[in-house]
């Protein structure tokens, strides 16, 4: 009877021990989850904060006179100026967003027009060199920009095409990089379930449509968001072949605010931030899935 | 498997695009890498000398080198232990969301935050001086991103930014594993230890090398916020490739950064293969 009893109390300790494991557990957690959300905090609230406030809060960081950087959480005075004048007194942000905008959809369309039909000619068919070229295709895509830029370079000249949005656009639409994505998710699709379709007669362009594009939703949904996060961040390649500044996306004119004007840089931030935010909600499952696909290896 | 002409139907766009805008006019850079920039004549091995004797070049492939280095095997490890960690907490659905936040802030967004946070008069000195203050320590201020420190802030960022997808993948790794097994090897008497490396290890190949390619991949993108904070030339200890390319295209210096394109280019190819190689042998054997 004693020993049970003993037993019974071990177990209870050892249980309560577990909680506070668990519980320190998720304080350490926790904590990397404040540093994401410092910087967000600190755009939100600068962006309704007045011109003079801020002016007096971050001459120190940015003139290296008087003490140290100041900032309120409550802004003294809040206001919605620097987003009233943002949005209704500098057609140039608006052209900028349109910009981006326009640059950030076209590639991602083109990119499932040419993209999603090569990763379901690799997922799917047998071909002269198929492993030679999908080898050729990964190693595309690991390459950094910087060893291509040259190349990019050559072709856009030669094609006339510098200085025009459709040097950035057209080389990422032929990234590898939604191919290799893409891939794993079709490499899901049952072998019997397309043969079963051709038995049935149907032809090849639509077995890709009927049953390709639908099951391997997961690869191509994640290959889009991912893309989408990357070139609404585009930098690199405006930077070397858009000379015009009215040609360039959002993500280049945040920088060119200067400090003085600090209010707008943080509306701007924080109508920047709104995209890619809202397209993370709604992508957030599809990035694991199709990602994982493509670390199997069928 | 299909055999036939509908595969190449179904790649030929992406294909010709692809020889179009990336491996013809590479094969220009090849020549031209062997070229004088401006009289077109065979110069050799010239343009290749030239830069394995500049030290701009050699710095930025030492940063570049050591950045990597130092970075990816922290964000795996990092990423496999929160992933590992975060399997036996509540709510962890939205702490997932918040750790894989940063994905979706703007380049140019977080480099205005880290001005306020890492210059000379930022938050960081600010409560820094206010912390030794207070306990009675003497302290110098630094200015964190035109220091030998912006590497370090370049590192953290990174990890900042990518930890959180690196640990969605590893769990989503993890979920993979086949749970009899797990089990098995439990009432086998197998510790958690033993556990990890002999039944979850091995498992997770797959994932390991997914996990890599796409960390690699984001190391080189690490520039934007580099160049966003510090400008085009910042602190020799974040002197990359990335700036050096860039510096070298708006000086029209072709010919160098044609032999460095190339150079590049074929280390690369051999790390690829390396990986791809251990990859191949991890995943059949």
């Amino acid at each position: 009877m004693k020993g049970s009893w003993e037993l019974a109390k071990r177990k209870k300790i050892k249980s309560g021990l577990n909680t506070a494991k668990r519980y320190l557990l998720e304080t350490i957690l926790i904590c990397p989850v404040v540093m994401v959300c410092i910087p967000i905090v600190l755009l939100i609230t600068g962006a309704f904060m007045g011109r003079d406030e801020l002016r007096e809060g971050l001459s120190p960081v940015f003139t290296g006179m008087g003490g140290y950087i100041q900032w309120n959480l409550m802004p003294d005075y809040p206001t919605f100026e620097n987003y009233k004048r943002l949005l209704f007194e500098m057609p140039q942000f608006f052209v900028l967003f349109w910009n981006s905008v326009k640059m950030t959809g076209c590639i991602l369309a083109g990119q499932c027009l040419v993209g999603m039909p090569a990763a379901w000619a690799f997922a799917v068919y047998r071909f002269r060199f198929d492993k030679a070229v999908f080898t050729l295709y990964v190693v595309l895509m690991l390459m950094p920009f910087q060893v291509m830029m040259l190349s990019n370079y050559l072709v856009l000249d030669r094609l006339g095409l510098m200085d025009t949005q459709w040097a950035v656009i057209l080389p990422a639409v032929f990234s590898t990089f939604p191919v290799f994505i893409c891939y794993g998710g079709f490499r899901q699709i049952p072998g019997a379930v397309l043969e079963s379709a051709r038995i049935d007669g149907a032809g090849e362009l639509l077995i890709f449509y009927k049953i390709g594009l639908p099951l391997g939703k997961g690869g191509i949904l994640s290959a889009m968001t991912l893309g989408f996060l990357e070139y609404w961040n585009l930098m690199e390649q405006p930077l070397a072949f858009l000379e015009s500044k009215r040609l360039w996306p959002l993500s280049l004119y945040l920088p060119e605010i200067t400090w003085e004007q600090a209010g707008y840089a943080f509306a701007a931030s924080v109508i920047t931030l709104i995209p890619p935010v809202f397209v993370f909600l709604m992508g957030q499952d599809y990035l694991e899935q199709g990602i994982v696909y493509a670390g199997l290896k069928g | 498997m299909r055999k036939g002409k509908a595969g190449f139907i179904f790649l030929a766009p992406s294909f010709l695009g692809t020889l179009i805008f990336v491996l013809l006019p590479f094969m220009d850079v090849v020549k031209r890498s062997f070229m004088t920039a401006i009289t077109k004549e065979g110069a050799g091995m010239h343009n290749y000398r030239i830069i394995f004797t500049n030290s701009a070049f050699l710095l930025a492939v030492k940063n570049t080198l050591r950045f990597a280095l130092v970075c990816i095997p922290l964000l795996v490890m990092l990423g496999l232990a929160i992933a590992l960690a975060m399997g036996s907490i509540r709510h962890m659905q939205a702490v997932k969301s918040l750790y894989l936040f940063p994905l979706a802030m703007p380049t140019a967004a977080v480099a205005v935050v880290w001005k306020m946070v890492f210059y000379e008069r930022g938050f960081l000195n600010k409560y820094l001086e206010r912390f030794c203050t207070h306990f009675g320590m003497g302290m110098e201020t630094v200015d964190y991103i035109g220091s030998g420190a912006a590497f370090y802030v370049l590192a953290g960022t990174y990890l900042w930014k990518n930890l959180g997808f690196t640990v969605v993948l590893w769990l989503a790794g993890i979920m993979g594993v086949n749970g009899d097994v797990m089990e098995a090897a439990k009432v086998d008497g197998a510790g958690g230890l033993q556990r990890f490396w002999y039944v979850l290890l091995p498992d997770l190949k797959g994932s390991l090398y997914i996990i890599v390619v796409i960390s690699f991949l984001n190391s080189f993108k690490i520039y934007r916020e580099a160049y966003l904070a510090a400008g085009a030339y910042p602190h020799e200890s974040i002197y990359m490739l990335q700036h050096l390319f860039n510096n070298w295209f708006v000086n029209l210096d072709l010919d160098k950064m044609a032999a460095a394109a190339v150079a590049c280019g074929l280390f690369f190819l051999a790390f690829i293969m390396l990986l791809q190689g251990l990859w191949d042998k991890g995943t059949d054997g």
